[in-house]
């Protein structure tokens, strides 16, 4: 399917896999929850993957920052191999960055804390440039005003704000969203999927799982359908919701849009 | 209006019932008060009357007559009841901070344990956390001091730990470091390392603000806390000499000698106490968000980056206050001493009790030291807890 | 239209060494090098502890026999314990009364299981412990009917029964009364709550004990005078007050104001609102503290042998050191603390039911 996308583009040259999954399979004990999956993340691109609890969305993007291990199969991310080896996955974690649902920020620090952690611990950023970097990231996002505030004085969608802008500080290469809205009040979703949109805007790779299916129509260059375990259809938005290719895909589309 | 003007009467007159309630209450409670005291008071100056016991607190000034074993400070017993009791209480002090710095090694150690991956190691530590919560500090004790020191060897037959160290019946031996002239040489260079080595983190910390280079603190602390010293001994001639246990006739001479009560005291409670600071420990560590620690993981943090910057600060925020009360109960925990005959504030006072008969006095010595004690370390906590809390909306 | 039928792909098997107990060996005990060194000490300590620790309490003991067979022996003597049961359950208590304390610990059994179990409602649960308390203080003292036994007789571990049990029914009624009297609006009345609650948690319970002891005879009137046990026993219930009535502070301060604003719409007055609204949820908030103070209290009366009362520890250190049965410290101790560890533990367990069941709600 990729090359059929790609085919749609007119043959240009396609610009670098920056995540490429071959062949991944994971199991929890007996269980085996991610299977056959192939996909190729290309610099630039937008993926949505969606599909009913269970069907290892989160497992799939897990894999990619090895907070879940897969057991057969690669992961290559901007080119290095997924391995055990601690210094390898320090070195994918710094171009990966990840947003959660529950957010996760550091309750004991101040969002300004929070965001400067990071570079001043792994990139060895002298600390006044990392807070110039914290600031702007802070302006981007809207919420420079908070800057010493702790994230329990926030709301949920100001925390996945300062959450989004933490990530960014590490300069990533992609972009990683697990359900990054699924927590927040309807209020509230609106204004953290417009920090996601300014983000695809400016050309930041991501795969976002979510359930969202606006900002998928609106943003995304590819939705990839899982179920039980493996990728049962991908493709670009417009085909995706107007015509299926598979009896799968259907019926799940006919729950959500019914909402 | 009229029905207004009534409401607001009858507030005005319930109110005022109110207050009059209140004060009446007062009234005949302090009454009530005043009363039972007055009653008591004449009761006691009767009874007391009637065993020909003193009152008053001269007796402080009055030759004690009686030893004790352990004291930090010169004592015979030709001083006054009131050296005796300074005694006591130094005694009880002391025991107190060891036993808070030997509690809290026992109890991280033991709650880390119970939540570190290893299954056997956490099981361990969870058998010792409930066999020794619920047993009696006093039978642990009792136990400690009557099988386990008890059936060590005799002196003659004691058990040389290494050279200068025994262990026997009567007590634990060590060589005493005996400073000779010179060594204040040393502990200059200690107080030297300590004000360069406050410098130096002065330093590394400006240093990593300007460029970000991360120096080795740690190394380097403990190569000048620990180095210069070193070196300062050695230019002086080793200025230290020792004062090794011998045995001579019955008994060993010389040295640092730990009395078995002494030593009973401090395991027991340390273990007892310890097993309580474990369990705040685990709580506190399995308190911290399980997200926020995937977060750290996934901004690139090494673990042990992680352990320090996220898990400690915020586990730090349930242990402190479980455990401050911990402190305090280890406090009180100490007058145990009497029981097994070590001199703290508690056995002199006992002992004075039996002497002249003056409770009321002793008593009233007992509550101010152990009241101060309490409001000291009760401020400490509140200084600690308020260092730690979590600011919320 | 959507054609493609989607055919789920088959489950496979996890490639070797993902299940089966190779792998939750290896994830629990051999995870990394410090891991795998810490496993194999400890496994040597078990090893090394084992061996001896059975020999001693089983293999080796001496079950029945006099001291000097036990003295011959190398392992525990239990024989010892077995001779001087009564001694450590009865302390001195006539032996041909057992009876009555015996049916006394049935009645707290009893008691204990209905409150446990919930079958009966919280005011006959009420009136079941009142009536415990002083049907057991008639069947150990006597009187009405039964032989006198004078409370020099009563010791080991009917004593420290004894002290614990109407030291916990009496100080929650007591405390529950004092932890009102410190948010009372009266001042004076709150203070004195204050002053009394803060004392009392400051001191060493040893001290309060030589308190009860020594100066209740002072303050009574000359001639006057109360038994050993009934000092301790004063002295037992003014010390779990205070605690109690913290625990129970910490109740009421987690109800909601709210709560108080619905009773005083419906009109009830101060009392009933607080007995009827405010402290049953109080109380069922600290269900799980409140049994923690009673298993305190149980490990705490173990201190009354700093005053001379035999209870099941004092007795226990009596009793190895009477002539007949001298040196078996550690058996003594031991047994000791195997029915304290028992005692203690079951009220842990039932506590932590407790706490499940109000998370439940």
């Amino acid at each position: 399917m990729s090359e059929k996308i790609a085919e749609s583009r007119g043959g240009r040259q396609q610009p670098p896999a920056v995540i490429e999954l071959t062949d991944v399979h994971k199991w929890y004990g007996n269980f085996h929850a991610l299977k056959n999956i192939d996909l190729t993340v290309r610099k630039g691109e937008r993926i949505v993957v969606c599909g009913p609890s269970g069907s290892g969305k989160s497992t799939l993007i897990r894999c990619i920052n090895r907070l879940e291990v897969h057991q057969r199969g690669s992961i290559h991310v901007n080119g290095v191999l997924l391995t055990n080896q601690t210094k390898n996955i320090k070195e994918v974690r710094q171009e990966v960055g990840m947003c959660f649902q529950q957010f996760n920020l550091f309750s004991h620090m101040t969002i300004l804390e929070n965001l400067t952690l990071a570079p001043i611990l792994v990139r060895k950023m002298p600390a006044n440039d990392a807070v110039d970097l914290a600031m702007s990231y802070l302006k981007r996002v809207n919420i420079a005003d908070q800057h010493d505030k702790y994230p329990g004085q926030l709301s949920g969608g100001q925390q996945q704000r300062v959450a989004i802008a933490r990530s960014l500080c590490m300069a990533p290469k992609v972009m990683l969203f697990d359900e990054p809205t699924s927590a927040l009040d309807p209020e509230m979703i609106k204004e953290v999927l417009e920090v996601m949109v300014d983000l695809a805007n400016e050309g930041m790779t991501m795969i976002c799982v979510t359930h969202e299916m606006g900002f998928a129509k609106s943003v995304a260059d590819r939705v990839v359908f899982m179920d039980m375990g493996e990728i049962v259809e991908e493709n670009t938005p417009d085909e995706f919701f107007d015509n299926p290719l598979v009896d799968r895909t259907q019926s799940f589309l006919n729950q959500i849009l019914s909402h | 209006m009229q029905l207004l003007e009534k409401i607001k009467f009858q507030n005005h007159r319930s109110l005022l019932r109110g207050r009059v309630y209140s004060f009446v209450i007062q009234f005949l409670f302090m009454a009530l008060v005043v009363w039972a005291v007055y009653a008591l008071m004449i009761s006691t100056q009767a009874n007391l009357e009637a065993r020909g016991v003193d009152s008053g607190f001269d007796f402080l000034d009055q030759r004690a007559g009686f030893p004790i074993s352990v004291s930090l400070i010169e004592y015979t017993p030709d001083d006054s009841y009131g050296r005796a009791f300074l005694v006591g209480a130094l005694n009880t002090i002391y025991t107190a901070i060891i036993c808070i710095i030997l509690a809290t090694i026992i109890g991280v150690m033991i709650g880390v344990a119970q939540v570190s991956g290893n299954m056997l190691v956490a099981k361990l530590a969870e058998i010792y956390v409930e066999i020794m919560r619920n047993i009696p500090v006093l039978l642990t004790l009792l136990f400690i001091y009557g099988v386990v020191l008890a059936r060590l060897p005799g002196v003659r037959n004691a058990i040389e730990l290494f050279p200068g160290g025994y262990l026997s019946q009567r007590g634990i031996y060590f060589p005493q470091p005996v400073p000779l002239s010179g060594f204040g040489f040393v502990i200059a260079s200690l107080i030297a390392a300590i004000i360069l080595s406050i410098f130096f983190q002065r330093w590394a910390r400006k240093k990593q603000r300007a460029t970000g280079y991360d120096s080795p603190v740690i190394r380097v602390n403990l190569a000048l806390l620990i180095g210069l010293p070193t070196v300062a001994y050695l230019i002086a001639g080793q200025p230290l000499d020792w004062d090794v246990p011998t045995l001579q006739g019955f008994n060993f001479q010389g040295g640092l000698t730990l009395k078995p009560e002494f030593v009973a005291l401090v395991v027991g409670l340390s273990l007892y106490r310890g097993a309580f600071i474990a369990e705040n420990v685990r709580a506190g560590i399995m308190a911290v968000s399980k997200g926020q620690i995937e977060a750290a993981h996934a901004l690139g943090l090494e673990p042990g980056k992680v352990i320090s910057r996220v898990t400690l600060p915020q586990a730090l925020r349930v242990i402190i206050p479980a455990t401050t009360n911990d402190y305090a109960s280890l406090v009180k925990d100490s007058s145990l001493a009497i029981a097994i005959g070590f001199a703290d504030i508690v056995s002199v006072g006992g002992t004075m009790i039996g002497q002249n008969g003056q409770a009321l006095e002793v008593i009233a010595i007992w509550m101010a030291v152990y009241l101060t004690i309490n409001l000291i370390v009760s401020v400490a906590m509140n200084a600690a807890n308020r260092k730690y809390q979590i600011v919320e909306r | 239209m959507a054609n493609l039928v989607f055919i789920p792909a088959p489950d496979l098997p996890p490639p070797p060494g993902q299940v089966g107990i190779i792998r939750w060996l290896k994830l629990n005990f051999f995870k990394d090098t410090f891991s795998s060194v810490l496993t194999l000490l400890g496994l040597y300590f078990i090893f090394w502890i084992t061996g001896p620790l059975l020999s001693w309490f089983i293999l080796d003991a001496v079950y029945a026999g006099d001291s000097a067979a036990c003295n011959a022996a190398e392992g525990a003597c239990w024989s010892f314990i077995r001779a001087q049961i009564k001694l450590f359950l009865f302390g001195l208590f006539p032996r041909d009364l057992l009876w009555r304390p015996i049916l006394a610990a049935a009645l707290l059994a009893i008691t204990f299981a209905l409150t446990a179990t919930r079958i009966i409602p919280v005011l006959a649960m009420v009136l079941c412990w009142t009536a415990l308390v002083l049907i057991s203080y008639w069947l150990f003292a006597g009187g009405f009917g039964l032989q006198s036994v004078p409370t020099t007789k009563w010791g080991g571990l009917m004593l420290t029964l004894m002290l614990s049990v109407i030291g916990i029914v009496t100080s929650i009624p007591l405390g529950i009364l004092l932890a009102l009297g410190r948010r009372s609006k009266i001042g004076l009345i709150s203070f004195l709550s204050v002053v009394f609650i803060e004392s009392i948690r400051g001191i060493p319970l040893v001290t309060i004990l030589f308190m009860a002891t020594i100066l209740l005879p002072l303050f009574m009137a000359q001639g006057a005078d109360l038994s050993t046990v009934f000092r301790v026993q004063i002295g037992i219930i003014l010390f779990s007050t205070a605690y109690i009535a913290e625990v129970v502070r910490g109740g009421l301060q987690g109800i909601d104001s709210g709560q108080q604003e619905a009773a005083d719409a419906l009109g009830l007055s101060g009392w009933k609102s607080t007995a009827l609204i405010i402290l049953p949820q109080a109380l069922a908030n600290v269900l799980s503290p409140l049994i923690g103070r009673c298993i305190a209290l149980l490990k705490d009366t173990a201190l009354v042998i700093v005053v001379g009362l035999l209870d099941f520890l004092g007795i226990a250190k009596a009793a190895a050191q009477s002539a007949l049965w001298l040196g078996f410290e550690a058996e003594a101790f031991i047994f000791c603390a195997a029915i304290y560890w028992v005692l203690c533990f079951g009220l842990s367990r039932y506590g932590r039911s407790l706490e499940q069941i109000g998370a439940a709600k």
